[in-house]
């Protein structure tokens, strides 16, 4: 039987090479396409109807869209609103990357199980956050790894907050790549039990039922997974984006 | 010992991170729900920090995985 992490790799469907460098079209980069143009298509068709009675879609995407600016304006302050079309393109691309990874599609593939694309999108947050941080505030931007505590405690606070600063793209990365990639390898693995235990016979075959309703219970959970951490990621851009506009201000 | 065996209980042995974090998540949860039973009103301004503490706690122990699968996939 096949590994369980042969449905992460990558395969070209396109072969194309420049010099040394492979820049075929692989599944990972159609998916990626469809990925954004499920978003695009959902978000156009909830917002071309316009009724005053919102209709499913329209209902959905104007909850999703309410939502994130809750979520903005609660952890970022009016402020952050500036960054809305930010966050939600990410919240967006996130959720229905892991969303499409999950259905039982021709070859189902989950964008967000490769670390490079979770990390890609990291380090832009990353990077924008100091960009945004020393834009507003200049070198005083600094004083956001020296939080306001005696002095003596700073000898030790500040290498701690250097280190907790610069381990943001690691920690917001791989938090999304190994949940995506723990969660597939968990369907997988139960699948393997189901067709293992059926095709033993005898009393093991109707074993495999438990298995069975296992992988139905786990699949409602990657659903919630999934959902969840495309939120845990828009609001820890939030809390970053937060950071940079007022320092240590909270809201 | 073989490489290939050393490496299933190399695995095996950073699984254990989950211990924590499925102890952590529990205590999260747990906290939220007894606070937000003695203050029903004040339970949804929290729910944000809420998930975030879960966000913090899971990643310890999913590095664990990870380093796992690094482990039995490399």
């Amino acid at each position: 039987m096949a590994s369980p992490m042969e449905q992460f790799e990558i395969r070209p469907i396109v072969p194309l090479h420049v010099g040394n460098l492979d820049i075929s079209f692989t599944n990972a980069s159609l998916w990626m396409c469809i990925v954004a143009g499920a978003a695009a298509l959902f978000l156009t068709m909830g917002a071309s109807s316009r009724r005053l009675v919102p209709t499913r879609m329209q209902s959905i995407a104007e909850i999703s869209y309410v939502m994130i600016a809750d979520m903005i304006r609660s952890a970022a302050g009016i402020e952050g609103l500036k960054f809305f079309p930010f966050v939600f393109t990410l919240f967006m691309f996130v959720l229905f990357s892991n969303l499409l990874g999950l259905f039982p599609l021709v070859h189902p593939f989950t964008v967000t199980s490769h670390i490079i694309v979770t990390f890609a999108l990291a380090i832009f947050v990353f990077l924008m956050v100091i960009a945004v941080g020393l834009a507003r505030h200049g070198l005083h931007f600094l004083s956001i790894f020296a939080p306001k505590v005696p002095a003596v405690m700073l000898v030790i606070l500040i290498p701690i907050e250097i280190v907790s600063f610069l381990s943001r793209p690691i920690s917001l990365s791989v938090r999304l790549f190994a949940n995506m990639l723990a969660g597939h390898t968990m369907l997988y693995v139960f699948g393997t039990f189901v067709i293992g235990l059926a095709t033993a016979g005898g009393v093991l075959s109707l074993v495999s039922v438990m298995p069975l309703l296992a992988i139905i219970a786990v699949a409602a959970l990657e659903f919630l997974i999934a959902f969840l951490q495309a939120y845990v990621f828009a609001i820890l851009t939030c809390i970053y984006l937060n950071d940079a506009l007022n320092l240590h201000e909270h809201h | 010992m073989d490489l290939a065996s050393a490496k299933m209980i190399g695995a095996g042995l950073a699984s254990i991170a989950l211990i924590g974090a499925g102890v952590g998540i529990g205590i999260i949860f747990g906290n939220y729900l007894s606070g937000a039973l003695r203050n029903p009103g004040a339970a949804q301004g929290q729910f944000t920090n809420l998930l975030v503490g879960f966000a913090l706690c899971e990643f310890t122990g999913l590095l664990g995985v990870v380093m796992a699968f690094i482990i039995l996939f490399t």
